[in-house]
C-alpha cells in the first residue's frame, strides 16, 4: 500500500530537494519487505513438496481405482468419483464394517494409551520433584524406553509375549500362578492388552519429561506460601501442581494423542502385516487396505477420511483449550 | 549482499528440489533399453538358514558371470516379509532391480501389473527354449492363456518329514499314508511334552498352502472355472475345518504353533519337540540346525485315501521360485544373458544342490543329486500330485485374506474355543468379501 500511495504523488517529490533519495528507499522497502519472504522460500518449498505434494497426491488417488492393475501407471487409472469414499463409510458391508470395527478399537486403545501415558508420566515427574539419592540415574533410567529405537524395544516385547518360552507367561503362570494355563499374547483377544502394554511402557517417559519441564518452571515460593497456610501434599498438587501444569498438560496430551492415535510401528512389529481382529489399529488397517489387498485408491480414501477426522478432533480440542485459556487470562 | 545470497541459496534450493522430484517421478512408460551394458542389478529372495547363507551361494556364481560375460552383478537379498512390498515399491516407482526373484504363486498378480517382461517365444529362444523346463513349473508363472511372466528357477514340493527316532520310540513302522492314519500314529506321538506335528499358524502363505491342497482333496476350489472367488463351498469349509481340527479336534498340533510364523516349527522339528513337519525343501535348514540327514525320513503329504496322484489324491501345491525380469531394465541383453545363465544346466544343478531344491530344468535333474530317496519324493510329487495355486490375478489377495481367517480359527482352536462348520463357514465368507470386486 505504501509504494502505491507514493506512486500517486510523483509531482511533490519531484520538488522536493530529497527527489533523488526517493527511489532508492523504495528498494530499500522492498528489501526489507521481500527479505522475509525470501528466507522463507527454501522452507516453504520443502514442506510444500515434503508434505503438500504428497497429500495432494493421496486424495487425487481416493477418487481413483487404483487397484495392482494400474499402479505403475497410475494416472491412467480411471475415476471412480466417490466410490472409495461410499466403499469405506457403507457400514453394512464387509470393507466399511471392517473400517468401523478398526476405527473403534483404535479410539478405546488411544483413550487407554494416552490417560495411563500421562497417568504414569505425571505420576513419576511429581514423585521425582523431591532431591533423594540416584536421583539421576533413576531420571535417566525412566528414559530408556524413550531412548530405544522403536524395532527393537518391540521385537523383545514379542520375545516376552511368546506363549511357550515368553517371560510374560514365564512369571504370570509359571512363577506366580495367576494364570491357570499360559495365555496367548499376540494372537486372540488378549492382544489388545499386550499392544496396550507396549503403548503405555514406550509413551509414557514422554508425558514424564515434558511434565518434568513443566514442574520446573512452577515458583517454589508458591509451595512455600502454601506450606505456611498449612497445606498438605495433596492439597498443592491439586491447587498448585495441576493448574500450573495446565498449559504444557494441553500440548502434552494432544501430541500423545495424534502420535498414539497414528502409531503404526508397534503394532505392526508386533503382529506383522495382519493384526488380531482385537488389535486392529486403524493405520494397520489402512496399510493392509492399500498394501496387501492392493486396493490403493480406497485405502486412500480412507488415509483422507482419517486425516480429515484428526483434524476435527485437534481444531476442537484446540478451540475448546484455547478459549478456556482466554477465560482465565 | 544478504538478499543476494539468500536468493542464490533460495534458487539453489528450487533447483535440487526441481531435480529431486525429476528422479522421484520415474517414467513408468516404455520397455527396457541397453544404456547401461556392464551392470546388472539382481533382487534375490532369502533361500537359505539366513541371508549371509544367500550371499556366500550366489556370491561366487555371480562372480562367475561376470567373468564370462564381464557384466558386474549387484546383489541383494531380500526376506520374503519384504520381498513382496519391495516388488511392488519398484513397480511404482520404476526404480526396481533388472532381474529379481519372485515367488511363483505371485506370478499372475505380478502379471497383472504390467511391470514384467513377458516370455515370449522370442525371449524364451535367448535361453534356449520353453521346453528346457517342466511343465508343472511353467504352470506357475502366470496367468492361463498369456506369455508367463517369468522363468522357473527353483522347483519345490511339500513332502511330510518325520523324525525316525520319535517314531521308532512310539512304535510307529513307517510314516503315515493318509490324514486317519496320521491322527492315529499323532496320538501315539503327542505325549510327554512332545507333539505329532508342527506348523505356522500365524503364517498366512503356509496356512494357505495347505488349506489349497486340503480343498483340493476334497474335490473344492476357492475359485470359479471364471476366476471368481468362491471360499465358501461345502468342500471348501469340510477341508479347512479338517485342517484346523489337526490342532482343535484331533490335537496333534501344540496349541503354541498358532502363533508361529517364524519358522519356529522347522526349529522345533529339528530339536526334536516334534515328530513330523510339513515342509518344502527343509533339508537344508534342518541340516544348518544340527540335524543329521539320517535322523529323518521324508515322505509324501498324505492324502485322504489311496495313494497321492491326480485329481482328488493332490498333495502338494507347485511351489517354487520364478527369475523375472523388469520390463524397464537399461540393461535388456546383459538380462536375458543372466537369466540363460541362471537357468543352464550347471547353475541349476549348483543351486539346487545348495538349497536342497529340485532343478525345473529338465536335463538338470539327471544329476544323481536329485535321485535320492528324499529328492525323489519331492520330484515324483512335482510330477504327479502337485497343483499349481490359482493363477488369478487376485492371487495376492487371496493368499492374505484365507490366510488370515485360518490364522484366527488356528487362534480359536489355541484358546479352546470351539471350531465348528459354521465358525469356519463365517469365517471364509468374511474373507471373500475382502476380495476386490472383479
Amino acid at each position: 500500500m505504501t509504494t502505491t500511495a507514493q506512486a500517486e504523488r510523483p509531482a511533490v517529490r519531484k520538488s522536493t530537494p530529497g527527489a533523488a533519495r526517493g527511489p532508492r528507499r523504495r528498494t530499500g522497502r522492498v528489501r526489507r519487505v521481500g527479505l522475509p519472504y525470501l528466507l522463507l522460500l527454501p522452507a516453504l518449498l520443502l514442506e510444500l513438496l515434503v508434505h503438500l505434494v504428497p497429500m495432494v497426491i493421496g486424495i487425487v488417488m481416493s477418487f481413483k481405482e487404483l487397484t495392482q492393475f494400474y499402479i505403475r501407471d497410475w494416472g491412467a487409472a480411471p475415476w471412480s468419483a466417490l466410490d472409495n469414499y461410499r466403499v469405506s463409510v457403507d457400514f453394512d458391508a464387509p470393507v466399511g464394517e471392517a473400517l468401523l470395527h478398526s476405527f473403534l478399537v483404535t479410539i478405546a486403545f488411544t483413550l487407554l494409551s494416552v490417560g495411563l501415558c500421562w497417568l504414569i508420566g505425571t505420576a513419576a515427574a511429581v514423585f521425582m520433584q523431591d532431591t533423594f539419592r540416584g536421583r539421576g540415574l533413576l531420571r535417566a533410567l525412566f528414559l530408556v524406553p524413550y531412548a530405544l529405537p522403536v524395532y527393537a524395544a518391540v521385537i523383545t516385547w514379542v520375545f516376552m509375549f511368546q506363549h511357550d518360552n515368553g517371560l510374560v507367561n514365564h512369571v504370570l503362570h509359571d512363577q506366580l500362578g495367576l494364570t491357570d494355563k499360559p495365555s496367548f499374547w499376540l494372537i486372540g483377544d488378549n492382544s489388545f492388552i499386550a499392544l496396550l502394554t507396549v503403548s503405555v511402557w514406550k509413551g509414557w517417559p514422554f508425558a514424564f519429561l515434558i511434565v518434568m519441564a513443566g514442574l520446573q518452571n512452577i515458583p517454589g515460593e508458591l509451595y512455600e506460601a502454601a506450606a505456611l497456610d498449612g497445606a498438605g501434599v495433596w492439597q498443592r498438587i491439586r491447587r498448585i501442581t495441576l493448574p500450573s501444569l495446565r498449559p504444557v498438560n494441553q500440548v502434552l496430551v494432544l501430541v500423545l494423542f495424534l502420535w498414539t492415535f497414528n502409531d503404526f510401528n508397534t503394532p505392526f512389529v508386533l503382529f506383522g502385516r495382519t493384526a488380531p481382529e482385537a488389535a486392529d489399529l486403524i493405520s494397520v488397517h489402512i496399510y493392509q487396505a492399500s498394501f496387501v489387498t492392493w486396493n490403493f485408491g480406497t485405502g486412500s480414501a480412507m488415509s483422507v477420511l482419517l486425516l480429515l477426522f484428526l483434524l476435527l478432533v485437534t481444531g476442537g480440542y484446540l478451540a475448546l483449550t484455547s478459549r478456556g485459556r482466554r477465560r482465565a487470562s | 549482499m544478504r538478499s543476494i545470497r539468500a536468493a542464490a541459496a533460495g534458487a539453489v534450493t528450487l533447483s535440487l528440489a526441481l531435480a529431486a522430484t525429476a528422479c522421484g517421478g520415474g517414467s513408468a512408460t516404455g520397455g527396457g533399453s541397453n544404456d547401461s551394458p556392464k551392470t546388472l542389478t539382481y533382487w534375490a529372495s532369502n533361500q537359505g538358514a539366513g541371508i549371509e547363507v544367500d550371499k556366500k551361494v550366489l556370491q561366487p556364481e555371480l562372480d562367475k558371470f561376470e567373468k564370462q560375460t564381464g557384466i558386474k552383478v549387484k546383489l541383494e537379498v531380500v526376506p520374503w516379509s519384504d520381498l513382496l512390498n519391495r516388488i511392488l515399491t519398484a513397480t511404482t516407482s520404476g526404480q526396481g532391480p533388472d532381474v529379481l526373484n519372485i515367488g511363483n504363486t505371485w506370478s499372475a498378480s505380478l502379471q497383472a501389473t504390467g511391470a514384467l517382461l513377458p516370455w515370449d517365444a522370442e525371449n524364451f529362444g535367448k535361453i534356449g527354449g520353453r521346453d528346457r523346463f517342466v511343465d508343472s513349473a511353467l504352470g506357475s508363472t502366470g496367468a492361463e492363456g498369456k506369455d508367463p511372466a517369468a522363468v522357473p528357477l527353483y522347483s519345490m514340493s511339500y513332502a511330510l518329514y518325520y523324525n525316525k527316532k520319535l517314531f521308532a520310540d512310539a512304535g510307529i513302522s513307517k510314516p503315515p499314508a493318509t490324514w486317519d492314519e496320521l491322527v492315529a500314529d499323532g496320538k501315539k506321538l503327542s505325549k510327554d511334552g512332545k507333539w505329532a506335528l508342527g506348523m505356522e499358524g500365524s503364517n498366512p502363505s503356509e496356512n494357505i498352502h495347505h488349506a489349497f491342497v486340503f480343498a483340493k482333496q476334497h474335490g473344492a476350489d476357492f475359485f470359479t472355472a471364471d476366476g471368481k472367488a468362491d471360499f465358501t463351498g461345502d468342500g471348501t469349509v469340510a477341508a479347512v475345518k479338517q485342517y484346523v481340527d489337526l490342532m482343535a479336534k484331533d490335537k496333534v498340533i501344540a496349541p503354541g504353533n498358532a502363533e508361529y510364523a517364524q519358522n519356529q516349527s522347522v526349529s522345533d522339528f529339528a530339536k526334536g519337540k516334534t515328530a513330523m513337519l510339513l515342509w518344502q525343501s527343509a533339508s537344508a535348514n534342518l541340516e544348518s540346525q544340527g540335524m543329521s540327514k539320517d535322523d529323518y525320513g521324508i515322505a509324501p503329504v498324505p492324502v485322504r485315501s489311496g495313494t497321492p496322484g491326480t485329481g482328488k489324491q493332490v498333495n502338494s501345491m507347485v511351489a517354487g521360485i520364478n527369475l523375472a525380469v523388469f520390463k524397464n531394465t537399461d540393461n535388456s541383453d546383459g538380462a536375458a544373458k543372466f537369466v540363460k545363465f541362471m537357468t543352464s544346466d550347471a547353475e541349476q544343478k549348483i543351486l539346487n544342490k545348495a538349497y536342497s531344491t529340485i532343478p525345473p530344468v529338465k536335463s538338470a535333474q539327471t544329476d544323481a543329486a536329485f535321485a535320492t530317496p528324499a529328492n525323489t519324493v519331492l520330484k515324483d510329487t512335482l510330477a504327479k500330485s502337485a497343483v499349481a495355486l490359482p493363477q488369478v490375478a487376485d492371487e495376492s489377495q487371496f493368499e492374505t485374506a484365507v490366510g488370515t481367517a485360518v490364522k484366527s480359527l488356528f487362534a480359536d482352536a489355541a484358546a479352546g474355543r470351539p471350531v465348528t462348520t459354521g465358525s469356519v463357514k463365517a469365517a471364509l465368507e468374511k474373507a471373500q468379501q475382502q476380495m476386490p470386486a472383479a
